[in-house]
């Protein structure tokens, strides 16, 4: 190729200037990706709407439109202002003790969604999780107390379901009850209703994202119980069932299988009491 | 060069057009962007709904969906599928700029253009030196950036700083302290790069230049033959490389800007004061060139 001599001045130039452009770029791209990790960490205390996908596939979905908030009838919606609210800037999201989610039958803030940022799947608000609310201060509940507070089981919209009084004996009086209000996850939405309605100055019921809230079981666990209420017999085969100690004086005061009565131990230890 | 060139720019054209006249289309422009703007407001301060939402996304009488599409596109290369509503929204987004000039959206309803043009203004005031000047290149560049680093962190990177919708959002829903990205814009105009932000980094307005690659509507120096060289129009126009190709286009080559960095402004129509430019489309290839057919004679 005869033209290739004067060509090499230009194709050095055109090299130059493109690594010179992309070596910008991938500095100006990096400082971008580090703002838009960061960006990604949502504050404990900011609850997405319903339907809100999982935060990481979130925050590719909702394009900051501000729709959801327009037709949240109960403004309890707002979008993140910069360097005021923790979320990601634009998206939506709610502050339970402030506003809490009114959980409407229509579900409007999904039906705004252009994008399905807000999942179009969600039929029955009850099925929302934006959060599990958590009786995170047991020590300053009025319930835990002996009091009759109640108001977080009062509100809750699937009361009875969510939210349980369970009785237990008040130790302290020796002869009340404490009527614990206890949150069962699986009913729970996170709507904030308990939170926003706790009667103390800071709520000791709080509703956290699911991550915070809950473990996990591990997935090889099994609960004894249920697998052998499932095969309706003992799940390993010829088990010895050993017996079981039980309440009362002594060390060895054992029930056996075929009944406390006909047990006789092998042997008794000196002085002790029958 | 004339003598005239020593004018203030645009001074010729007052005087021959009328202060209005020769300032036609940069009030239009002003009130377009107010215009919009005060849609996306006339439900927060009035309770009047006919538009609700923001740059980003928005519903118009209750049926018309309309969305950004540099903003979805980094949503799909992100990771999500967005629904239907969403696509539709950025189609019709997509075809109008495709027909009248993708950076229509730069000059008739960004709400930064003011911003930008406010610095470029000071600017020239205080007479500053342009300063640093990367190639045109570069926002093409950074738009390629913007995808890469959006399907990297599976987030739409660019909304995390991206000072148009901070501003509109800010305005339409609580500005928080994204007017501080706006000083940010107006001071790396005024005294980083003349021109910069718009001209040289946005990436919206990259992607809103390559839509409209292919428009109808284009700004044609069909009267090329009356210029007077004074450069005024060079002066005014913030992307004046697209000029002269145009401009001084010999016999023969169109008289049509057909760079889709042109933002169809209409600055270089109203400084004009021999009347050079004017709206057209884009299979209109008429010159007027009687003129210089009667000077070369003579």
């Amino acid at each position: 190729m005869p033209a290739a001599a004067p060509l090499s001045h230009h194709r050095r130039r055109f090299l130059l200037e493109t690594a010179r452009m992309a070596g910008g770029c991938v500095v100006a791209g990096g400082v971008l990706a580090y703002l838009a990790r960061d960006a990604r960490a949502l504050p404990a205390e900011a609850l997405r709407p319903p339907g809100a996908l999982p935060e990481a596939d979130f925050l590719a979905a909702c394009i900051r439109c501000g729709l959801c908030v327009r037709d949240c009838p109960y403004d309890t919606l707002t979008l993140a202002e910069l360097g005021v609210d923790g979320a990601a800037t634009g998206t939506p999201f709610f502050t339970a003790r402030k506003i809490p989610c009114e959980m409407c039958d229509d579900i409007p803030c999904v039906a705004a969604c252009p994008t399905g940022a807000l999942d179009p799947a969600l039929r029955d608000i009850d099925d929302a999780r934006m959060g599990t609310a958590v009786l995170v201060d047991q020590e300053n509940c009025l319930n835990f107390l002996g009091l009759r507070c109640d108001v977080c089981y009062r509100v809750c919209p699937v009361i009875d379901e969510a939210i349980t009084l369970e009785l237990s004996h008040n130790a302290r009086s020796g002869h009340h009850a404490i009527f614990a209000p206890t949150v069962h996850a699986d009913k729970c939405t996170g709507c904030g209703k308990c939170e926003q309605s706790c009667v103390l100055p800071e709520a000791a019921i709080k509703v956290l994202p699911v991550r915070l809230a809950r473990g996990t079981s591990a997935d090889h666990y099994r609960k004894g119980w249920e697998e052998k209420d499932a095969k309706g017999a003992p799940v390993v085969e010829g088990i010895i069932d050993l017996p079981d100690r039980l309440p009362g004086p002594g060390t060895d005061n054992l029930a056996a299988p075929g009944g406390y009565e006909a047990f006789k131990p092998a042997f008794t230890l000196p002085g002790a009491r029958q | 060069m004339t003598i005239k060139t020593r004018y203030p720019t645009g001074q010729e054209a007052i005087a021959v057009k009328g202060w209005l006249g020769a300032h036609r289309f940069l009030i239009l422009r002003r009130v377009s962007q107010g215009f919009f703007l005060f849609l996306f407001l006339m439900g927060p301060w009035f309770g009047i709904w006919w538009v609700a939402g923001s740059l980003s996304g928005s519903r118009t009488f209750d049926v018309l969906p309309l969305t950004d599409p540099f903003i979805l596109l980094q949503g799909i290369v992100a990771g999500h599928w967005p629904e239907l509503t969403a696509l539709i929204g950025a189609l019709i987004v997509l075809a109008v700029y495709a027909l009248i000039g993708g950076r229509v959206y730069c000059a008739w309803v960004c709400p930064i253009n003011p911003v930008t043009d406010a610095a470029h203004w000071l600017h020239v005031r205080l007479g500053l030196q342009k300063g640093w000047q990367r190639k045109k290149s570069t926002r093409l560049w950074l738009l390629g950036t913007t995808l890469a680093v959006s399907a990297l962190t599976g987030t739409i990177a660019w909304e995390v700083i991206n000072p148009i919708t901070m501003l509109h959002r800010g305005l339409v829903f609580g500005m928080g302290f994204a007017w501080a990205l706006v000083i940010a814009v107006f001071v790396f105009d005024l005294a980083v790069a003349r021109r910069g932000w718009c001209g040289h980094i946005c990436p919206v307005g990259a992607f809103y230049g390559l839509i409209g690659a292919k428009s109808l509507l284009r700004v044609s120096a069909v009267n090329r033959a009356a210029c007077d060289d004074c450069m005024d129009c060079f002066a005014v126009c913030p992307e004046n490389q697209v000029i002269a190709p145009a401009l001084r286009g010999k016999p023969g080559e169109t008289p049509l800007i057909l760079s889709p960095d042109c933002t169809n402004c209409g600055r270089c129509i109203d400084v004009c004061s021999v009347d050079v430019f004017a709206f057209t489309n884009r299979f209109d290839n008429r010159v007027n060139d009687h003129e210089q057919v009667a000077d070369k004679a003579a």
